[in-house]
């Protein structure tokens, strides 16, 4: 009989489902980046004069920046001058102003994917925003959301139709300086989602953004900008997925969240980025700013982020606990295979007095894949009564990969509570046996196993997403048994 | 049931079962003693295919098939049932989230339907009342915060719903005090069947005072050297092991 450490190995080969490319007449510019294609850009998207001007002063800004290196990330250089900057489905100079207008190839790209946009069917219960490389293809239920008062629209659409709003809040949480990857974003993106939630209201339903890269050698570049005005509430989910391809393709996104008085965001993620081949070849590198401002007493911010897929992840949502009493959360499952390498983790500043964080973090490591989790709990001297609580819980499945920890905690003063705990184990030989004895496929067993591990976060996704944050689960440790 | 002949069974090197030869026939209760490193607990993995044994000649036939072909998790599914004496935790995966699905790959392969939900729970908790252990122990995680002696109910328990055909319970009573003791015999007691052989793996005669066995065989430096009723337990009790290992030289 083959060892059983083998045979946990071969459990865990990864099936990529959403590697398939959609044949499609598509705009793209040619590789390049200077001014002009950022003019040509924002001339494209009918964008107001100050769009123009906070990107060029991004791109200026961005070009004296360095990448930061301080991961436990070993990246191939990027050229940024191999990839392009805009790519779109072909489509009569204007938006498709129904689903009918949509090319038939793109809906079922869709439907592939189970993110059904016809009217027939839709999520029930669930808005959807459908981004393809660089634009927005289609919104589902805008409708109904607008009847509530809740502006639910991508991101482009939103600078025409409500620039003030957009000026006002855009690059506030993240400024255009903040970090390489989010000054580049600043400069270039291209598209994303527009949510504001005014005051009072509930958001009747879920929104969700689902972000597909489809065109070679292009970047995607969204952003993502969500107001929850006093006393709302929303739950915002967003899930991703790329063809198989050869090539490292970059996506580096920026999400703003802003929350005034008692309000409440509660933000999803299902990362499915394809990952490479089983030899690191290909993959998506994913390097991402989300930071979550809560300026208001008593709100509530919450992430909870499924990640799966990517060559690379770089990644730390963070919480600005500014108001009172405000919460920041933050729950992640990270699962890295093969060659994949992830670096994640949150950041929580305590700013505000009496503002609570809890980090729950669940880390995977199989194959070769290497998996760190970083975080930054910091309590400022006017914090007083701060809390936190942090676990960071990592997994070996194999004796090839890596697990990583770095927390880093900064206190100014001295009534903070700060508490860690951080625990690494295997898939034991023996669990497995156990559960073999007990009838239960290998296959099985080892995603029975890491579910439980998951468990606590898996609790707090939207009930839909959390079936299917497990499949993907499982998706991922599928695999033959040697 | 089951027939092991002359079955010898190397960990790397070292041979650890030297020529056993145990026959077991449906209904009947077979008890395994022998001192230490005797390889009782070998036996029983050999049985149920945990990997690091090597099998180096002699035959396992179960129910008419090799034994020995078959993957742990098959040899389970076809009915064979091992109570281990270290039950593993299993943090985050519920005790009944466990059961059911053991029960469903089982029920599976026998060509059944998925077990419903509420006859599920029912069955459960029949069998919990039986071996007088708390609801709450089908909610927790498997075995995880469990005593000694709660884990080995738990492991009772499981046999209990899965309804294996070949028993073999690896030092069930290790580490359970006499109340307790008294509970798992029950229960395991209850378990007995016309079609269902039980083979008991025990350094002591007091289990064998609640669950009377057809066939005590005696295991001494990887053989069965002496084999009898229920009598002789009560004679290795009087005269310890020693005594059987001096006959046999």
């Amino acid at each position: 009989m083959s060892s059983s450490a083998q045979e946990i190995e071969n459990l865990i080969g990864h099936k990529y489902k959403e590697g398939f490319v959609t044949e499609l007449e598509v705009d793209t510019f040619p590789p390049g980046l200077d001014e002009q294609v950022i003019a040509k850009l924002s001339a494209i998207k009918g964008e107001p004069e100050f769009m123009l001007e906070y990107r060029l002063k991004a791109f200026r800004h961005w070009q004296t920046m360095k990448e930061p290196n301080w991961a436990q990330l070993n990246i191939e250089p990027i050229d940024y001058q191999a990839i392009s900057y805009y790519s779109a489905p072909k489509k009569d100079s204007d938006k498709p102003q129904s689903l009918d207008e949509i090319d038939p190839e793109l809906l079922e790209t869709y439907k592939k994917l189970g993110i059904p946009l016809d009217e027939q069917e839709r999520l029930a219960g669930v808005a959807v925003d459908a981004v393809f490389d660089s634009v927005s293809v289609a919104t589902t239920f805008k409708g109904k959301l607008k009847d509530a008062g809740v502006i639910f629209c991508p991101i482009s659409e939103a600078l025409q139709e409500y620039p003030e709003l957009v000026r006002q809040y855009l690059g506030t949480v993240v400024p255009s300086g903040d970090n390489f990857f989010a000054a580049l974003n600043a400069a270039v993106f291209t598209d994303g989602s527009f949510v504001y939630i005014p005051k009072g209201v509930r958001c009747p339903m879920e929104l969700s953004t689902y972000f597909r890269i489809n065109a070679a050698n292009t970047g995607q570049f969204e952003r993502t900008l969500i107001i929850a005005d006093e006393g709302s509430h929303v739950s915002y989910l967003e899930g991703c997925t790329a063809p198989m391809r050869d090539e490292n393709q970059l996506h580096a996104a920026v999400v703003e969240l802003i929350l005034m008085d008692d309000a409440e965001i509660k933000y999803s993620t299902v990362q499915n980025w394809y990952p490479g081949d089983e030899n690191g070849v290909g993959g998506i590198y994913n390097f991402v700013t989300k930071r979550a401002e809560c300026r208001g007493a008593n709100s509530k911010v919450s992430w909870t982020q499924v990640e799966t897929g990517s060559a690379i992840t770089w990644k730390y949502p963070s919480c600005v606990l500014l108001g009172d009493n405000s919460v920041g959360e933050f729950y992640s499952v990270a699962v890295t295979n093969n060659m994949q390498q992830a670096d994640t983790g949150t950041k929580m500043i305590h700013i505000g007095k009496n503002t609570r964080s809890t980090i729950i973090s669940k880390g995977i490591s199989a194959g070769r894949s290497q998996n760190t989790y970083r975080g930054l709990v910091k309590v400022g001297k006017g914090a007083t009564n701060a809390r936190n609580y942090t676990q960071c819980d990592s997994l070996l499945v194999g004796d090839q990969c890596g697990a990583h920890t770095f927390p880093y905690v900064e206190v100014k003063q001295p009534s903070a509570q700060v508490e860690h705990e951080a625990t690494t184990s295997k898939i034991s030989e023996d669990q497995l046996f156990f559960c073999q004895q007990r009838g239960i496929s290998a296959e099985d067993a080892v995603s029975m196993i890491v579910n439980g591990f998951c468990k606590s976060v898996f609790k707090e996704l939207p009930m839909e997403f959390a079936v299917e944050a497990q499949a993907l689960l499982g998706l991922s440790l599928e695999g033959s048994v040697g | 049931m089951l027939s092991i002949e002359n079955l010898h069974v190397s960990v790397g090197d070292k041979p650890i079962l030297k020529g056993l030869s145990l026959q077991i026939k449906a209904g009947e209760v077979h008890a395994i003693m022998g001192p230490n490193g005797a390889g009782k607990s070998t036996l029983s993995h050999v049985l149920s295919g945990k990997s690091g044994y090597t099998v180096t000649s002699g035959t396992v036939t179960y129910q008419g098939n090799n034994l020995l072909d078959l993957e742990p998790d098959e040899r389970a599914r076809e009915g064979v049932f091992l109570a281990f004496q270290y039950p593993v935790e299993i943090p985050g995966v519920s005790n009944i989230y466990l059961m059911k699905a053991a029960l469903n790959a089982i029920r599976k392969h026998k060509g059944l339907a998925e077990v419903d939900a509420m006859d599920f729970l029912t069955l459960v908790k029949d069998k919990v009342k039986l071996l007088e252990m708390d609801e709450s122990f089908l909610y927790r995680s498997v075995n995880e915060g469990f005593s000694g002696g709660e884990k080995k109910r738990n492991e009772i328990l499981q046999a209990a719903i899965l309804e294996p055909s070949l028993c073999i319970l690896d030092e069930t009573d290790s580490g359970l005090d006499i109340d307790a003791l008294k509970v798992v015999a029950a229960g395991v007691d209850s378990l007995r069947a016309a079609d269902r052989s039980f083979l008991m793996i025990t350094h002591y005669q007091r289990l064998l005072d609640y669950i009377k066995p057809d066939i005590v065989h005696v295991l001494a430096d990887g053989r069965i050297v002496k084999l009898g009723g229920p009598e002789l337990a009560l004679e290795l009790e009087a005269k310890g092991y020693h005594w059987v290992e001096e006959q046999v030289a």
